[in-house]
């Protein structure tokens, strides 16, 4: 479930290039937020100079007048620095936040236009991580990960700014701690990182043995292994336990360490201003303002040492989410294809053959699915396809749909080769029923029409009417606007398949390929499904996987396919009367049917 | 709050290091509050120095020196804190978590039934780490807070009560901003993670039904549902950016406020000379130190809220009951099992539902004979055989093993004596030997051998890279199901049980590899009982007897030929699979 965090180095400049790519439809924000991030900085760096101002002019000259004009100065700058900050704040996440969207529509759109062979290959988890975990790291990058770098930078300078403008040697002693600050900050982090990592580790541990244990608790409890999974628990999460103290430790160790690093450089301040007291170059203001300077110069520095961390992730998901981008698998499409405005629905297969498995480098032949499989239906003709699992059915869908391409020979619509046309054009013109009734999240009516605003509301209840759905849709409180929740989980299989089947007529298309469901329903429901096929199969050119006598009877023709292979063709007597796959096939899933409506 | 009261037991584990702990919070602020103090001398000491002119570098080297040293000191003690009170919240934890464990190792089998098990992992890890927070954070800051109030507060107050008012009137403000904004920023902060996971959800349907998607070309439509969805998760991010983004700037607004009052009314006072600068320079310190502990109690507050609601979850998990356990009337004489299993008269619902699973059920089957048990999907035979270990117990009528009630056998041995290979073959990423051994860790390397040998696992294993120390699963090798299925027999097998449930255990090993399984199984079974659950003949047909299940009900019961004789539903079932043979073969 959880993919092993790999972390590579923080910073690829190629992968890099291309995310700052993303920044480029923002720029201008990225700009006026580069500058908030100045102004905001110079602000933070200007407090404690009116600190000094008050203390040394104002109160040293007695003058209350002027101490309140200090004042309110003061307060105005922290007023319109809090607003800044504001607003640069939510700028970054707003900068942020846009550029994921971007790039998540990117990578869903890319998904969409991928082949099967690409979601043959990549699981559903894996690119479900792409589209939202992966995305969703690269927001940090985005926002805090870039303008605040700006922001952390300018502070540091505006600090030095102030102090060597206010008294440079006094400057130069107060920053003499600064290389210890630096060192430690970087080295705490550098092992609070690692500290964090074996705790994320431990963490992950923890979840795996957890899942396993809750879910093979039942073998936990049969083989009585309760005592002995427990000690393993309290090893594992003991690990856990231990990974953490250790990240305590360096956290105990860190914050006093910076304190006392702050004391020492108060210290010196004090030292610095006692030497020189009589020379009159320190005044009160300047250690006071100093003292301050001092507190303030450490927040940026650890701030800097975390964006190490955020490029480190932004790195690792990038690589992943690029290389998802990098795919090529696409149906190929022709360079001038065939424009298909009207169908008139004759289908031809000619010496197909079609692997799932090409085999790339030539040596090894493929495993063929389908092996030199030819026939052809007129406009308007039923066939049923029947055969033993594993014949290769399924497989003559996917292909007339061109979700894949056959390695040999021709699969002709109307005489063209479909190659030659769009897939968009051509599926159009198809409309596939599939035995596992997919239905989305949604209304019954969004699921009939799964969206397509060309077709009418009158279409959708027409389509519903005529397949025998209307009954059931017209039960239900709120009727074609029904919820369908949890993929139809509150509908019966019978009531799901009239569903598709008002899908695919509310298409209205030239050709239809149906895969019977096998699953039993009962009598009156398998009534209304016989009924539903006899009308989608009318007028139009169908193929049909059949798994019920009622259509297998209906059907123009009947090709038998058997291990990959077109066995045996022609009517119902005529092949009962040969005596070979079919009549098994025949004693086997269909003869009971014929017993039951007897 | 009151969740939290379960947590005392965990705490009084741990007092005498809590009590260090909070003595240790008491010294840090001691040698810390003082801090300014010296300082505020030290500013004072450089003024007298200057109007003086005095060298006054060795009395503000004192100081200086007293700065460093009291810092050390309170880092020392600021160190021991955390070593103390927040070590202490991850050893509660540790507890915790491993009394979780504890704890659903002892619920049945129908708990885990009726909840997700991603329910429970949320609640072992986001639960417990909220837990976590209010025993950490929510012990150390609330004491540092208290006290650093208390002696700042002291402090500044003998110095000059006056200006000590004036200038904390802001101070309240920072704690209630950050509870306030807290609370907002955690609401908003939810809404955005169900938003987040509804765009998950999309996705995964999306994914799921692509091939309806391309089928009917409607990706743009998907894209634009995906969009909108993206749009609004945008959308909550950005208003939870908004507040997030106003909890900074405002505190850093309301400090320094207090900053401003201070210096103002201070610096009155000091051109009035009823203050000196020292002390003002020392109360502006003061302020900041009050900074921190004002933001810490807003935001414990909310970790204590927090906390509370899920110990409040957590205690629901910890109150639920086994009800399938060993009560006073387990008879503790039991220590063996021949094998003699008998239903009598069986009825099973489960709780809470109307259908019947099993109805009337009588059976016998005596030991050292086999029964097999066969029927469509959803006929109940799995839960039959679920019985005998007590995954569930019986709604009515009674499950008696030689001769006793199940319920009364004492749990341990029962199962001890049972052995299991469930319907659904799960295996734990460990080795193969950890697997096969899992019910019998100590069986010596012969009964390893054995068992696999018997389950007919052996020849695969000896393909392995590392035989059986080869790791399946997701670091290891992926098994095949047949592969699973012969290593869940032979983690039965070895356990040398008196009663042995194959529960469609055989039905991804090929029809020749079953008979060698069968064939084994015969010789090592003499003389215990076998239940054998299955779909195909082949499995079933030299079983002593045979029970035909349907809807809860034995709707037929014999030998394979009494039953094919018969010309029911097991004779059909035959036909159908002899075809089928005929069909594969042609």
């Amino acid at each position: 479930m959880q993919e092993e965090e790999v972390l590579g180095k923080a910073y690829d400049a190629r992968l890099m290039r291309r995310l700052i790519r993303y920044l480029r439809p923002y720029k201008r924000h990225v700009a006026l937020g580069i500058l908030l991030s100045l102004l905001v900085s110079a602000m933070e760096a200007i407090r404690p100079y009116f600190t000094k101002l008050a203390v040394d002019t104002d109160i040293a000259n007695g003058d209350k007048n002027g101490l309140l004009v200090t004042i309110l100065l003061f307060l105005m700058v922290m007023i319109v620095r809090g607003l800044l900050q504001y607003v640069n704040a939510y700028l970054t996440q707003w900068i942020g936040q846009k550029t994921i969207f971007d790039l998540r529509m990117e990578v869903f759109r890319h998904i969409q236009s991928r082949s099967m062979r690409f979601f043959d290959r990549n699981p559903i988890g894996r690119l479900i991580t792409r589209v939202t975990n992966d995305v969703e790291v690269l927001n940090d990058m985005f926002s805090s990960g870039i303008v605040m770098v700006f922001s952390d930078v300018f502070t540091i300078i505006g600090i030095f700014y102030f102090m060597f403008a206010m008294n440079a040697e006094l400057a130069l002693v107060t920053l003499s701690v600064l290389p210890f600050l630096f060192w430690g900050t970087f080295l705490f982090r550098k092992k609070a990182r690692e500290a964090y990592r074996d705790v994320r580790l431990q963490i992950a541990r923890i979840n795996t043995f957890m899942q396993e244990h809750i879910t093979g608790m039942l073998v936990d409890q049969i083989f009585r292994r309760e005592r002995r999974s427990y000690g393993q628990f309290t090893e594992i999460n003991a690990a856990h336990r231990d990974a953490n103290i250790r990240s305590i430790f360096y956290y105990a160790l860190f914050y006093p360490a910076v304190d006392l690093i702050g004391a020492v450089s108060i210290g010196l301040i004090i030292w610095y201003a006692g030497a020189n007291a009589l020379e009159g170059t320190v005044t009160i203001g300047t250690v006071m303002a100093f003292v301050q300077f001092n507190e303030m110069f450490w927040r940026p520095i650890r701030d800097l040492s975390e964006k190490y961390n955020i490029l480190q992730t932004a790195m690792a998901s990038s690589e992943r989410l690029f290389q998802l981008l990098d795919d090529t698998t696409t149906i190929a499409v022709a360079e001038h294809p065939v424009p298909l405005d009207s169908v008139q629905g004759k289908v031809e297969f000619r010496n197909v053959w079609f692997s799932y498995t090409p085999a790339t480098d030539g040596t090894q032949s493929p495993e063929w699915v389908l092996k030199d499989v030819s026939f052809s239906i007129q406009p308007g003709q039923t066939i049923a396809i029947v055969g033993h699992t594993g014949a290769g059915k399924t497989s003559i869908i996917s292909l007339l749909s061109r979700f894949y391409d056959i390695q040999k020979g021709e699969i002709l619509v109307d005489g063209i080769d479909i190659r030659r046309l769009r897939p968009a054009d051509l599926r159009r013109h198809l409309a596939v029923v599939l035995q596992d009734v997919f239905l989305f999240s949604g209304t019954i009516h969004d699921n009939i029409d799964l969206g397509n605003e060309d077709i009418p509301a009158d279409r959708v209840k027409a389509a519903a009417r005529i397949v025998g759905a209307q009954r059931f849709i017209d039960q239900l409180p709120a009727g074609f606007d029904a919820e369908v929740k949890e993929r139809g989980a509150t509908l019966s299989v019978g009531q799901k398949q009239l569903l598709s089947f008002a899908r695919a007529l509310a298409y209205n298309p030239r050709i239809l390929v149906l895969d019977e469901a096998t699953s039993s329903v009962d009598t009156e429901t398998e009534f209304l499904i016989q009924a539903a096929i006899r009308k989608l199969l009318t007028h139009r050119t169908s193929i049909v996987i059949a798994h019920r006598l009622s259509t297998i009877q209906t059907a123009d023709r009947i090709l038998v396919l058997h291990k990959g292979e077109v066995r045996e063709t022609g009517t119902h007597a005529e092949l009962l009367a040969l005596n070979g796959i079919y009549r098994r096939l025949y004693e086997l899933q269909y003869r009971h049917q014929e017993q039951a409506a007897q | 709050m009151k969740p939290l009261l379960r947590l005392i037991p965990y705490l009084l584990r741990y007092k005498t290091t809590l009590i260090l702990g909070v003595g240790t919070v008491v010294g840090s602020n001691l040698f810390t509050v003082v801090q300014p103090l010296f300082l505020g001398k030290a500013v004072d000491e450089f003024k007298l120095g200057v109007e003086t002119h005095t060298y006054v570098t060795s009395d503000l080297l004192v100081w200086a020196g007293l700065i460093v040293g009291f810092s050390l000191i309170a880092g020392i003690f600021t160190f021991l804190t955390r070593q103390t009170i927040i070590v202490t919240s991850r050893n509660i934890e540790y507890d915790l978590r491993n009394d979780l464990l504890e704890h659903l190792q002892r619920l049945p089998y129908s708990y885990f039934q009726n909840t997700p098990t991603g329910d429970l992992m949320a609640h072992a890890t986001n639960d417990i780490g909220a837990v976590r927070n209010v025993l950490g954070p929510g012990i150390m800051y609330p004491s540092d807070t208290l006290l650093t109030c208390t002696l700042v507060l002291t402090l500044m107050f003998f110095q000059d009560w006056q200006l000590t008012l004036l200038s904390l009137i802001p101070m309240p403000l920072v704690s209630i901003v950050v509870y306030r904004l807290g609370k907002v920023i955690h609401k908003k902060f939810d809404e955005r993670q169900e938003q987040f996971s509804k765009l998950t959800t999309r996705a995964q349907e999306n994914l799921s039904g692509i091939r309806v998607v391309k089928s009917y070309v409607r990706e743009e439509y998907e894209i634009g549902r995906f969009e909108k969805l993206s749009s609004d998760y945008l959308d909550k991010n950005l208003v939870l950016a908004r507040v997030q983004s106003i909890m900074w700037p405002l505190m850093f607004v309301l400090v320094g406020l207090s900053l401003v009052i201070t210096i103002y009314f201070g610096g009155l006072k000091v051109i009035d000379g009823a203050m000196t600068i020292g002390t003002l320079s020392a109360f502006i310190s003061y302020l900041v130190m009050l900074i921190w502990p004002m933001i810490a109690f807003g935001w414990v507050m909310n970790l204590l809220q927090q906390g509370a609601a899920s110990m409040a979850r957590l205690s629901a998990i910890f109150d639920t009951q086994p009800d399938i356990r060993d009560t006073e009337a387990t008879d503790r004489s039991v220590t063996a099992i021949a094998g003699r299993v008998e239903f009598r008269n069986v009825t099973f619902r489960h709780r809470g539902s109307e259908r019947t699973v099993l109805q009337n059920i009588d059976l016998i089957v005596e030991p050292g004979t086999t029964l097999a048990v066969i029927g469509p999907t959803g006929a109940g035979k799995s839960t039959l055989v679920n019985l005998l270990p007590r995954l569930y117990d019986v709604t009515s009528g009674q499950l008696l093993i030689d001769g006793l009630d199940v319920r009364t056998i004492p749990l341990d041995i029962l199962r001890t004596h049972i052995g299991y290979v469930p319907q659904e073959t799960f295996l734990f990423s460990d080795t193969i030997s950890q697997n096969i051994r899992f019910g019998a860790f100590n069986a010596p390397e012969e009964e390893l051998l054995k068992a696999a040998d018997i389950s007919q696992i052996s020849k695969d294993v000896d393909d392995f890279p590392n035989k059986y120390g080869t790791m399946v699963g997701e670091r290891g090798i992926t098994l095949s199901g047949g592969q699973k299925q012969r290593t869940s027999i032979a983690r039965a097998v070895i356990t040398n049980p008196s009663i042995l449930i194959l529960d469609d255990a055989l039905s991804s090993v090929d029809t020749h590899t079953e008979e060698e399984i069968l064939r084994r199984m015969r010789v090592f079974m003499k003389g215990r009982t076998s239940i054998i659950i299955s779909h195909r003949i082949s499995t079933v047909k030299d079983a002593d007897m045979i029970v035909v299940l349907e809807d809860g009900t034995i709707v037929e019961r014999g030998t394979h030929e009494d039953l094919v004789a018969l010309n029911g539903r097991y004779a059909s079932l035959y036909r159908k699979q002899l075809l089928e043979k005929e069909l594969v073969e042609l």
